[in-house]
């Protein structure tokens, strides 16, 4: 892939954030900010391809435990608030 | 191609009963290992897509449950494909994820939600240092020849940059935030700033220098970075955390992003710019209810008590008790009830109590509705989740912009354990410290009331004439037990 590609994807993904979330009630913040902590979990796909030396295996494996943990965690503390939003 | 990912699914699945050697097998016999970098792209891309539809569900608390799923099977596919590629072994991969999730389970189920700032700070802080993590063990391999080592290079500094200050910066929030005695004080020296100024050249520097890929830049650069961190979030005050974990919640985004560059990844850079888009926009929808830049609320040193008039002038003499007693008669046959709660109600856990009184209004045929200011709690939207966690329906959440003009056709405005959110200085002296700040203006409901346990300012510091208007009446008192004495007051009435 090369930087123009990549910087294009970067600036256009940007914009979708910027389009989708303005819409996103003050109500589902905090539920918004954890299930976008839980997203950001994507650096686990990047640990996994890490690797190559042993030291380098740790990393990724430290890496690994880390993005897993917001990845789980993330999304169910945020399925945990927002089955709490209920209608009258 | 649908055939073919439910096959490799179904391997999958199999392989977690098996081993490693059969699932590289299976997915060989089903795409080949040339399809198999395809097939991870193509799953990236539906993954991302998720990512987006999932965010886009929380624009709605009806459809916001099934948005968070839609995002957590993007993660699952994500995963999954990668899986299928050469990288760290399985077994370590497997065990690690393992760890990560049991950790995450135990937090996410312990949690109260007093705590999500603390957790959702803590979340900031692995998402940083993950992704330090990953660029460092790139930095390590060098690059590889289909990547650009100028690109990755950089990459790889900025990622570590970030990535760092937002581990370090949001160690010491979640410490702040947690009360810890050692967070306790804002903490700063003469010539801070021009420490952390020169601190983040030498590491713009260091990014720089990255881009020979000798790799030695990395380590001194991560270091620096976790001291910058450190410096830049000790001498910010408790009131404006939840300016603070927004930001630091972009930065987690961007150092994904940056890894994803690293890697030369599309799902990295997607997702990460998603979330940091998020946390600049909710960053500046803080800044903007306290009615301050994003420098002033980083670097402004806590200036020495505001001036103004003193507390006895503005409350001598106009300051008008009432009991609870008093209240439930008051409350009696009344038609609009908005209650104002502020963060001291979160800490006083009367939530329930107020739905209670709630209740009994609404029995009586009285409307109630909740106006919650953006900073009411402790991280944008905790306040709408705190009361959400008492069972008060969200329709009767109202945001600031929205219930301000329907005010004066209120006929009583119950504040709990709020103070500078409703001064209504803001609006009228433009040399008060939260001049300008928007506020909710309670002051236009025909009864005001106040529970509070005494006279005390808010984070500004400075007293608050509505408390002295006429049309308020004061409940001192903590406002749990306060709450529950009218409720039985009215129980009685």
């Amino acid at each position: 892939m090369t930087l123009i590609t990549a910087l294009t994807i970067f600036v256009l993904a940007i914009f979708i954030g910027f389009e989708v979330i303005t819409k996103v009630p003050p109500t589902l913040h905090t539920p918004l900010m954890s299930g976008s902590n839980a997203i950001s979990g994507i650096t686990l796909v990047g640990a996994i391809l890490a690797g190559g030396s042993t030291f380098g295996s740790i990393l990724g494996f430290l890496a690994i435990v880390f993005a897993t943990f917001n990845v789980v965690g993330g999304f169910l503390v945020t399925h945990r608030m927002l089955a709490m939003f209920k209608k009258k | 191609m649908n055939k073919n990912q439910l096959a490799v699914l179904e391997n999958f699945i199999l392989f977690a009963k098996a081993n490693t050697t059969e699932l590289e097998k299976a997915a060989t016999e089903v795409v080949g290992s040339a399809g198999r970098e395809q097939l991870a792209q193509i799953g990236y891309l539906v993954a991302a897509v998720l990512f987006i539809l999932g965010i886009k569900g929380m624009t709605h608390p009806r459809t916001a449950v099934r948005g968070n799923l839609l995002g957590a099977v993007g993660m699952f596919l994500a995963v999954l494909v990668t899986l299928l590629q050469q990288g760290v072994s399985l077994p370590v991969v497997l065990s690690g994820i393992i760890v990560g999730s049991a950790g995450g389970m135990v937090l996410a189920k312990r949690v109260q939600m007093t705590q999500m700032p603390q957790l959702v700070a803590l979340f900031n802080a692995f998402g940083g240092i993950a992704s330090v993590l990953v660029a460092g063990a790139e930095v390590l391999k060098g690059p590889s020849p289909e990547t650009d080592g100028v690109v990755a290079g950089f990459a790889a500094g900025i990622a570590g940059l970030i990535g760092a200050v937002t581990f370090s910066g949001s160690m010491v929030a979640a410490g702040k935030l947690q009360e810890l005695p050692q967070f306790k004080k804002p903490w700063s020296f003469d010539g801070l700033q021009i420490t952390n100024l020169v601190l983040l050249c030498v590491g713009l520097l260091l990014v720089f220098m990255m881009v020979d890929n000798s790799g030695w830049e990395y380590f001194p650069l991560v270091l620096l970075a976790l001291l910058l961190g450190v410096l830049l979030t000790l001498p910010i005050g408790g009131a404006d955390m939840p300016v603070v974990i927004a930001l630091l919640n972009s930065y987690s985004g961007l150092a994904a992003a940056a890894a994803g560059f690293v890697i030369s990844n599309n799902v990295l850079i997607i997702a990460g710019s998603l979330v940091g888009a998020s946390g600049l926009i909710l960053t500046s929808i803080m800044c903007k209810a306290m009615n301050r830049s994003l420098s002033n609320v980083l670097f402004a040193k806590m200036g020495p008590a505001a001036e103004g008039p003193a507390a006895d002038e503005v409350y001598e003499g106009k300051i008008k008790r009432t009991s609870p007693e008093e209240l439930a008669m008051l409350l009696d046959g009344v038609q609009r009830v908005v209650i104002v709660p502020g963060y001291g109600l979160a800490v006083a856990q009367a939530q329930h109590i107020v739905r209670d009184l709630a209740n009994l209004l609404e029995a009586d045929g009285v409307t109630v509705e909740y106006a919650i200011h953006p900073v009411a709690g402790r991280m944008p939207g905790h306040m709408n989740v705190l009361l959400a966690e008492a069972d008060v329906p969200y329709e009767q959440l109202k945001e600031m912009d929205e219930i301000n003009p329907t005010f004066s056709q209120c006929d009583v405005a119950i504040v709990i354990g709020a103070n500078d959110v409703v001064n209504p200085v803001a609006n009228t002296d433009p040399t008060s410290p939260i001049a300008g700040m928007p506020i909710l203006d309670v002051s236009e409901a025909r009864t005001v009331i106040v529970i509070k346990r005494s006279l005390s300012p808010g984070f500004a510091g400075i007293p608050n004439p509505l408390f002295a208007a006429d049309n308020c009446l004061m409940l001192f008192g903590d406002g749990k037990k306060a709450l529950t004495e009218l409720v039985s007051a009215i129980k009685e009435g």
